[in-house]
């Protein structure tokens, strides 16, 4: 009976010391997590110290960079404005397509081709950022060069107001706007994804009673959906924003890599994250250049949390549901 | 008499008119915007059929034996009777170090994935973990490689494998964190309920009965992990760094797919180039197949 006892008790000792083992393996995991995005942002910081010291404040805005040693100098300032503005550019092409693929996507397309079409959108997602550099270098360089600059250059230049913004002495192709377009695509699909899945999550009611009323899609979608999902659909441009940022790749192909403020759409320039992949692999361990690199990726990493930790608030309603 | 007549007859013809240009107007806004809609879809997978065709077309000539089973040779120049290289060392150098990196990465975003379903409901470091997994997830990937390039790659002096290996595996944990948490949330409480009433610890009813349940999900995260690793570059650059044999030594540099189409791309010899596309159809072809089967994997479960 005793025997009987123990064994039970024992038994039952045996799953609690598993369950509390189990429990701190996971919540380890977890804070093995938290732990790393610290040691990530520490040790950015902790490499950029030397070039933050020995520039202070002017690094931020700064736009000198010259690695020949002896005279080295270091500023941020156009691999920011570099990274803000193809961002942004970015975002403004790729919005109304992903608008217009969720729209597609959610009211237009008929059963059976909403999922191959909802499929390859989400594959265009899973193409390596490389390969998008390899076709925007060998493809979109080359056409923008030939069939948009020397083709309509004077034209687009001639435009009153504008025209300033199309204007570069820069015929090589590799640009900002080659970059922004190449982004814009790679985006693209996250930014239809979000659009599309926030879009299904309107109550089939609104849209029925709105249609009982006689109104078109059009309609409905911009009376009905948008209103309803405009904070998700801000939390989703937001996302392709923050991947936007940090393009790497793809972008160090297209940009041309130039440290020179952009003075029109077709100028070459540079983005923070193309500056690291050109120059870090060839830079002397603990050099100066180095510190100013890992400086940069630092206010990379600060921007883009900041974008993304908005994207998530403003999507948390769909979160939760 | 007359002339309200004339009014409640003439008011509804001038409403029809109305009525009528603002229906016609009404429908050319909306079929507008159908068409611009069906274009943006359009012009959405004309860019994919037109990287996929671009690589299929540039690709293919030198998709071959000799492109899979030799080491990197430099540009011949033209010279028809030098050796031609191929991609074996970059294709080992991608398998071993994104194999390496799931095996790192996909315990610890289970352990993680079972924290937030199973243990963290409401709770406040819950909330913080996911928060930081999802940022972790859309973080820009050349972050991590300048990370594990100042941890694992300065103090050591050189770069290796094994810093490719764990920058890797930093970008598969959010991924897995991610599928996991969703997969264990779609299990019915009432099996978990099951399975305690029948008196079994906790972590036997998470180990022996949900991830049994959530197999297929888990295995679909893992797989969409490994496609996206398989193509990253920019991590590898700052921690492995690159080379033109095939090497086992995971303590030195160590060559990539990514790394060596990125190399002989903007090498400017048209033979590596075309080497370059070659790798670049191999790249693509492996991760969007693995991306479909994850999807077929998915789907037959749904």
């Amino acid at each position: 009976m005793s025997d009987v006892i123990t064994k039970r008790t024992t038994r039952r000792s045996s799953g609690a010391f598993g369950d509390s083992v189990f429990e701190w393996l996971c919540r380890g995991a977890g804070l093995l997590v938290l732990g790393l995005l610290g040691a990530i942002i520490v040790t950015l910081f902790i490499g950029a110290l030397p070039a933050f010291r020995h520039f202070g404040f002017d690094f931020l805005f700064s736009t000198k960079w010259n690695p020949v040693e002896g005279r080295e100098e270091f500023g941020a300032a156009i691999a920011i404005i570099g990274t803000l503005l193809s961002s942004i550019f970015a975002i403004i092409l790729a919005v109304p397509l992903a608008f217009g693929i969720a729209f597609f996507l959610t009211e237009l397309a008929p059963q059976w081709l909403r999922r191959p079409v909802g499929t390859a959108v989400e594959l265009l997602a899973a193409v390596p950022s490389i390969i998008f550099g390899m076709w925007g270098l060998f493809i979109v360089v080359p056409f923008i060069q030939n069939h948009i600059q020397l083709a309509w250059g004077e034209e687009l230049s001639a435009i009153p107001l504008i025209g300033w913004a199309f204007t570069s002495t820069n015929y090589a192709g590799t640009s900002i706007f080659a970059a922004s377009l190449v982004i814009a695509i790679m985006i693209l699909p996250f930014i239809a994804a979000t659009m599309r899945d926030v879009f299904e999550q309107v109550p089939a009611v609104f849209k029925e009673s709105a249609y009982g009323m006689g109104a078109t899609r059009w309609e409905v979608v911009s009376q009905v959906v948008i209103p309803y999902t405009r904070i998700s659909v801000a939390g989703g441009v937001m996302l392709g924003l923050g991947r936007a940022l940090g393009e790497t790749m793809a972008v160090t192909f297209v940009i041309g890599n130039a440290n020179r403020l952009p003075g029109s759409l077709f100028d070459a320039t540079t983005t923070i994250a193309s500056v690291v992949a050109m120059e870090f692999p060839e830079s002397l361990s603990g050099s100066l250049q180095q510190s100013a690199l890992l400086a940069l990726g630092f206010i990379l990493f600060i921007i883009s949390f900041i974008v993304l930790a908005a994207s998530r608030y403003l999507l948390r309603s769909r979160l939760k549901g | 008499m007359n002339a309200s007549t004339a009014k409640t007859l003439g008011m509804p013809q001038k409403n029809i008119v109305a009525a009528r240009a603002l229906g016609r107007r009404r429908r050319l806004v909306d079929q507008t915007v159908r068409i611009l809609c069906i274009i943006a879809t359009l012009i959405g997978l004309f860019f994919l059929g037109s990287i996929m065709v671009t690589l299929l077309w540039r690709g293919v000539a030198t998709l071959d034996w000799i492109t899979l089973s030799r080491e990197f040779q430099p540009t011949t120049y033209g010279d028809p009777d030098a050796p031609r290289g191929g991609l074996l060392h970059a294709i080992l150098g991608t398998l071993v170090q994104s194999g390496l990196g799931i095996l790192i990465g996909t315990p610890i975003g289970i352990l993680v994935g079972t924290y937030l379903s199973e243990y963290a409901k409401g709770s406040k470091l819950g909330e913080v973990v996911r928060f930081v997994s999802d940022v972790l997830l859309s973080a820009p990937s050349v972050l991590v490689g300048l990370f594990v390039y100042q941890i694992l790659v300065r103090p050591v002096g050189g770069f290796s494998g094994i810093a490719g290996a764990a920058a890797l595996s930093i970008i598969v944990i959010p991924v897995v964190v991610r599928t996991t948490e969703d997969m264990l949330q779609l299990i019915p409480n009432t099996l978990r309920e099951a399975v305690v009433g029948l008196g079994a610890p906790k972590w036997k009813m998470v180990t022996l009965v949900c991830y049994r349940a959530a197999l297929s999900g888990i295995v679909t995260g893992v797989l969409l992990a490994f496609a996206r690793i398989a193509g990253e570059t920019a991590p590898l650059l700052l921690t492995s760094f690159g080379n033109n044999v095939v090497s086992w030594n995971m303590f030195g540099a160590m060559a990539s797919l990514p790394i060596s189409i990125y190399q002989q791309a903007n090498s400017g010899f048209p033979d590596l180039i075309q080497i370059a596309w070659t790798g670049a159809l191999l790249v693509t072809l492996g991760v969007l197949t693995i991306n479909v089967v994850a999807r077929i994997l998915v789907a037959r479960r749904k």
